[in-house]
């Protein structure tokens, strides 16, 4: 269906890489920044709230782990209600794992450490579902798996840097619910999910997660209404939805949905040129990702 | 000392879940309804956050500011805005709303 096919068999191009991590990693930052004010607030010190970063590297158990220090709670229940909130990751990284090529140890153990909520549902919300055509499988894939990669390294080195710079110059900053910024965390998953409400089967998995785990958030421990939300996943895939099944149409429709994400006119011009310090970088990890 | 130690367990557990599926599923063929599986479920994990980030404070619902910025972002998703505008939209409306008084 669509006009030009040339872009099909080529992988993203590096500036598209870019202007879809760029700002990812700076809201990530900007969370990363209030992360590094309440972990010393709570009482860490800044080189143990940017250890922190640097390690667990999962923003929300991050922020649970700190809220029981500072309500003077004991240590080891903050770290189990953290530890609850990221079970998610099972899932998550099963999800992305049947696009990664496995490899050795260390590259498993690398890509493993890159699994963060950003990086594997930009990957695989802009690359449409695993083609069930085995020639194209392999194309798929290495699409993916680039888009994790360079997405992953950004969030990881956009979260420590933000944490260390709110952890040691905390005191600058003054109250970041001023600037809204516990609402650009669920703004951007919104337009993670995007891709997804796009089809009949992702609406249904989304939205039996909403009610599951508004539904379940009052009775159950932090975390848990997270992990039960994706049962709605589980319901989703048996459930008698008909037009998914048309074919590679949707496919199409999808990716297309995911293109127009990176290349929407909406591309500020500080981002451009930002885009252009970062091309090399990006440039390295495309050549390492290797075809 | 205690706070470095939960920390580590936090961090080590965090990995090992991370780690699970690399080690075990990466670079083999999965069943058909389990690949479309791990498709879907990213699908209610990511809008369970966006629900409880949203509307959720400590163990209970409640309405805020949060509420009109994420509306506002979502008019921006369904507009296909670029994902920095989503973002910025999203803060910018509820640190307004705040700014105004409520929530």
């Amino acid at each position: 269906m669509r006009p030009l096919d040339r872009t099909t068999s080529e992988p993203p191009a590096v500036r598209s890489l870019v202007l879809t991590a760029l700002p990812v990693a700076l809201a990530v930052a900007a969370y990363g920044l209030s992360y590094g004010v309440l972990a010393v607030a709570a009482g860490l010190s800044p080189a143990v709230a940017t250890l922190s970063s640097i390690l667990v590297l999962a923003g929300g158990s991050q922020f649970a782990f700190v809220g029981v220090l500072a309500l003077g709670g004991n240590p080891f229940a903050g770290a189990l209600s953290g530890l609850l909130l990221n079970v998610r990751y099972v899932a998550f990284g099963l999800a992305i794992a049947r696009a990664l090529p496995g490899g050795p140890w260390w590259r498993r153990s690398l890509d493993s450490y890159l699994i963060v909520d950003e990086s594997v549902a930009l990957a695989l919300g802009q690359s449409g579902p695993r083609p069930r055509d085995p020639a194209k499988v392999d194309a798929w894939s290495v699409e993916v798996v680039r888009r994790f990669r360079v997405v992953g390294w950004a969030v990881v080195t956009g979260w420590i840097l933000a944490t260390a710079l709110g952890a040691y110059g905390g005191q600058l900053i003054a109250d970041p619910e001023v600037f809204g910024l516990d609402a650009a965390f669920p703004a951007g998953f919104l337009a993670l999910l995007a891709p997804w409400l796009r089809t009949p089967r992702g609406r249904l998995a989304a939205g039996i997660g909403v009610v599951l785990a508004l539904g379940l958030t009052p009775v159950a421990p932090p975390g848990v209404p997270i992990i039960a939300a994706a049962l709605g996943g589980l319901i989703a895939v048996w459930a008698p939805v008909r037009s998914v099944d048309a074919g590679d149409g949707a496919v199409d429709a999808e990716v297309e949905a995911g293109a127009d994400v990176t290349g929407s006119a909406a591309a500020a011009a500080d981002a451009a040129a930002a885009a252009e310090a970062g091309a090399d970088a990006a440039a390295t990890d495309s050549a390492g990702g290797g075809r | 000392m205690t706070t470095i130690l939960a920390l580590v367990v936090l961090a080590v557990g965090t990995y090992l879940m991370k780690a699970l599926g690399p080690f075990t599923a990466a670079g083999r063929e999965l069943p058909p309804w389990l690949d479309r599986l791990a498709n879907l479920v990213p699908a209610g994990l990511l809008a369970a956050l966006v629900a409880t980030q949203t509307v959720v404070d400590g163990a209970s619902l409640t309405l805020d500011a949060r509420i009109v910025g994420v509306a506002a972002a979502a008019v921006a998703v369904a507009l296909r805005a670029h994902f920095g505008i989503v973002v910025l939209v999203g803060a910018g409306v509820t640190a307004g709303v705040r700014a105004l008084g409520w929530g």
